[in-house]
């Protein structure tokens, strides 16, 4: 199979599942008891016949489902993402105004999580059956059994009332004040993350130190250093970066949590306040932008981890 | 360096384990012990307010401290620990009877309807963490019943894949031939041998996937889509816990918090531990 | 001078019933190719091995390794890395599996010492057509014996002056083999080099080698010229492993010399000896035998043999 056919599968592969995703999150409205069209007006409430009859017409809802289906997603494309009841506001709107926090926050997430897990596993495995290694695997286990929110809470806590380095909620102006906001979220976020990433690093790196030809370089004395980097580590990068790109794509899902837990204001504590005020037009555009951008990450992961390995580049141009 | 540096070592908590576990699971004994025992051994009730005993420390008339509402702490705790225990172990259930069924049916009948038991699989893979859950509370509403069943249909493809894999080489066996050549129909020898043989893999899978189930849920009554006032879920609490937390009183929300990751931690040792016992790896 | 000089040497590993090495005695002169034959198990590549200082993870050793007069068990840390660097080249079994598989020819060479120009000089003494381009290709782009010479290459890098070439050729077919067993024969001569080759083949170590050792169950059992091994094998051990090779010889009635394969099976770790470890499968072993701790003996061309009921054996071949 060539590299050309390859990327063609894969990118055939996330349409077909985009597809499927998105009309699970369209056809979630029938699911809901009770009319559609009450239920994606928020509810009984305050409801006008007027704003009824307006998003039957902007949801067709008097169409076969195929057929709202493709006009929704035909105006999602095009980034028409319905109203929001609550905020009386574009949903797009909403979200763009928002998504650019969420996105810093997982940016600055992930390079704590692939700085520190990657270091952390790197570590363990060059000091393999020490103290140093104990100590991170124990440590490892212990961060991966803390869910985000009380890592959230602890560190609030700690470093935010206790010692007072870090502010305690909101995200903060200007480069330095974003950086001192998303501090706290990002650590939390990227807790579980870390412990993940070390693991897989640390097992990475023995398979790759066991091969043969690691000990004919020290065999042939070859520094220490040089193996490490040249040899051990180089070639455990393919799972070490695969599981980095999955884990981030996975994040997008977890700023639900940290940003609820630090008042930031992203797409993931839109999201809970969507879901919280039945505000559906609004959770149903955040949980089709973030699946989009999971499904988009992971797809991407998937393309380059061959550029990785000469051997599947080799064998495939 | 040496040569032996790198070479390849199982992880160092393995050989430590015995003790390991021990510890975690006469922990986990304890916390089930108090969560059965709590009407006991709960000092005060749960729900009892006091005003005039708000966010008070540890010791004194309250072991573990109150919340703003005076409410005793760590008799909330050890009530929490019921729903907290118990939520999961429902929904592990759910996920059981769905995915054990599913993966079997997937590789007993193959073909189509393997295809078609993947397909939706992989369309719940989609949703990147509790987002599926997620996405069926928007639909339904909080509560604690529709967390649990959202999050074990969220759990069951997990099982679903497992016991497909292992089902597939139960079923080239040579007892399902014989069984069959007797003249059973297959959902006879599926129910009676199949399922059972599995059983204990799929079980030692389950309690490995227990913690995560407990995070799970926490974190949806945290999110206020769980556990509803006035329960004392933990993870409601560490939500209900938080305001103090500005205001320096970190005991509502980090006796909860540690709750929650003591249990989870404990779980994780143990359940490694058994995973391997049973088979499950 | 003697180049590598093994004298008394054993090396124990936990859990093992006997050592991996008892008392093992070997010398390595300049320009001689001195062969170490025995069947895998025997402790052939531990001892050639020994001869850079890597010894089996946990073990102790007792005795001597000398390479010109210097004492090489005593070496550690940046010591040891200098001296498999420098004057020691190893030669392994599979090349496919000394060479990292991501990374290019030119990187092995350079790792190894040698600069850009004389790792294409350095190709090109081994045989390599195109150096230039070999140096910007990976491993999976050449063949089994291009592989080999460009380790052959790596293991020259550091001007060595002695050679380890531990089952160098086995992974070879047979006309690449003899290819690369000619190549070091000529290395050999021309840069004045210690060959010490480990192989399983009797036969081919008595045609090409000077100088014979024979392993058994960790010991040596004969060490002889390669011309008197041929001619008159004087261990038990030795005259097993030549009858049980296919050889195109005949025998003196005419007929093809019969295969007779040595009864039993190669001693485990697990296996302690109070006596001479062959007296299990020994066709000429005697009562005492069991009871008797090998030591060589003197023949008369001036070789060894540790075998208790010879010499008078050794001249009724």
């Amino acid at each position: 199979m060539t590299l050309l056919s390859r990327t063609a599968r894969r990118l055939a592969g996330l349409l077909a599942t985009l597809f499927a995703a998105s009309f699970v999150i369209f056809a979630a409205v029938y699911a809901a008891p009770g009319d559609p069209a009450v239920f994606l007006a928020g509810g009984r409430d305050k409801l006008t016949p007027e704003r009824l009859a307006s998003v039957r017409a902007q949801y067709h809802l008097d169409e076969p489902l195929v057929v709202q289906y493709g006009r929704w997603l035909w105006d999602c494309v095009h980034l028409d993402l319905g109203r929001s009841f609550k905020y009386s506001d574009q949903v797009a709107d909403l979200v763009a105004a928002r998504f650019p926090t969420t996105l810093q926050l997982v940016a600055y997430a992930t390079l704590l999580f692939v700085v520190l897990g990657v270091g952390a596993g790197v570590l363990a495995a060059v000091k393999r059956s020490t103290w140093v290694d104990s100590l991170v695997v124990g440590g490892t286990t212990l961060a991966a059994s803390v869910p985000s929110f009380v890592a959230a809470i602890a560190l609030v806590s700690l470093f935010g009332v206790q010692l007072g380095w870090f502010p305690v909620t909101g995200s903060g102006e200007g480069f330095g004040g974003t950086l001192r906001h998303l501090t706290l979220p990002a650590l939390s976020l990227a807790l579980g993350a870390l412990a993940i990433i070390s693991r897989v690093t640390r097992q990475a790196m023995a398979d790759a130190a066991a091969s043969d030809h690691v000990e004919a370089a020290r065999a042939s004395g070859v520094p220490e250093r040089d193996i490490i980097r040249r040899h051990v580590l180089r070639n455990a990068l393919g799972p070490i970066v695969t599981m980095c790109g999955l884990v981030m794509a996975g994040m997008l899902a977890g700023t639900v949590v940290v940003e609820t837990a630090f008042g930031i204001s992203g797409i993931g504590s839109l999201l809970v306040g969507a879901i919280n005020t039945h505000d559906f037009p609004v959770a149903q555009a955040v949980l089709l932008l973030m699946v989009t951008g999971y499904i988009a990450v992971t797809t991407l992961v998937d393309l380059v981890h061959p550029l990785l390995d000469p051997r599947v580049k080799g064998a495939t141009t | 360096m040496t040569a032996t540096a790198l070479a390849p070592a199982p992880s160092p908590l393995r050989g430590r384990r015995p003790l390991g576990v021990a510890v975690a699971g006469a922990f986990l004994a304890l916390v089930v012990l108090a969560a059965v025992f709590a009407p006991l051994l709960a000092p005060y009730a749960p729900d009892a307010i006091d005003l005039s005993a708000s966010l008070v420390g540890t010791g004194g008339e309250h072991l573990l401290g109150t919340d703003s509402s005076g409410q005793d702490l760590l008799s909330r705790a050890l009530h929490g620990a019921r729903t907290s225990l118990i939520a999961p172990v429902l929904l592990l259930a759910v996920a059981a009877v769905l995915g054990i069924s599913l993966g079997v049916l997937a590789a007993w009948r193959g073909g189509w309807v393997d295809a078609l038991v993947s397909r939706l699989t992989d369309v719940m893979y989609a949703f990147p963490g509790l987002l599926f859950t997620v996405l069926i509370i928007a639909v339904f509403g909080a509560g604690m019943t529709t967390s649990v069943l959202a999050l074990g249909l969220a759990f069951t493809p997990t099982i679903a894949k497992y016991t497909r894999s292992l089902a597939l080489s139960e079923a080239r066996k040579p007892y399902v031939d014989a069984y069959r050549v007797l003249g059973m129909g297959g959902a006879r020898i599926c129910a009676l041998h199949v399922v059972p043989n599995l059983g204990r893999a799929v079980l030692g899978y389950l309690v490995v996937l227990f913690g995560e189930a407990l995070m799970s849920l926490a974190t949806l009554s945290y999110l206020g889509f769980g556990a509803q006032p006035p329960s004392s879920d933990w993870g409601l609490m560490v939500q209900e816990g938080q305001a103090a937390v500005v205001q320096g009183a970190l005991l509502p929300a980090m006796v909860p918090g540690t709750a929650i990751a003591l249990v989870v931690v404990s779980f994780n040792v143990v359940g490694v531990w058994a995973a391997d016992r049973l088979g499950s790896r | 001078m003697t180049l590598l000089d093994i004298a008394d040497l054993t090396v124990r590993i936990p859990g093992a019933a006997r050592p991996v090495l008892d008392t093992v005695t070997l010398t390595v002169r300049p320009g001689e190719v001195v062969g170490l034959v025995g069947e895998s198990g025997s402790g052939k590549s531990t001892t050639a091995k020994a001869a850079i200082g890597l010894l089996p993870p946990g073990a102790t050793a007792t005795g001597q390794v000398r390479f010109a007069g210097a004492d090489v068990l005593g070496l550690t840390g940046e010591r040891l890395r200098a001296h498999r660097a420098g004057p020691v080249g190893m030669v392994h079994q599979d090349p496919r599996a000394a060479l990292n598989p991501v990374r290019r020819i030119g990187d092995f060479l350079t790792e190894r010492g040698a600069t850009r120009a004389r790792a294409a000089e350095l190709l090109a003494a081994v045989g390599l057509s195109e150096p230039e381009r070999r140096l910007r290709q990976r491993p999976h782009e050449l063949s089994g014996g291009m592989l080999q010479r460009v380790v052959i290459a790596g293991a020259l890098a550091a001007e060595p002056r002695l050679l380890l070439a531990d089952e160098a050729t086995s992974a070879l077919d047979v006309t690449t083999q003899a290819e690369i067993l000619a190549l070091l024969r000529d290395l050999r001569a021309t840069r004045d080099l210690g060959l010490l080759l480990i192989t399983h083949d009797l036969h081919l170590a008595a045609a090409y080698c000077d100088r014979v050792y024979v392993m058994y169950a960790g010991r040596v059992v004969e060490e002889r010229t390669a011309k008197a091994l041929f001619a008159t094998p004087a261990h038990p051990y030795t005259r097993g492993l030549l009858s049980c090779s296919p050889t195109l010889r005949t025998s003196t009635v005419g007929a093809p010399v019969p295969l007779t394969p040595i009864p039993g099976r190669p001693p485990s770790l697990a296996d302690a000896f109070a006596g001479c470890p062959f007296v299990a499968r020994c066709p000429v072993a005697e009562t005492a035998c069991e009871t008797w701790p090998p030591e060589p003996k003197a023949l008369p061309d001036g070789g060894t043999t540790s075998c208790r009921v010879l010499p008078v054996e050794a001249s009724r071949t």
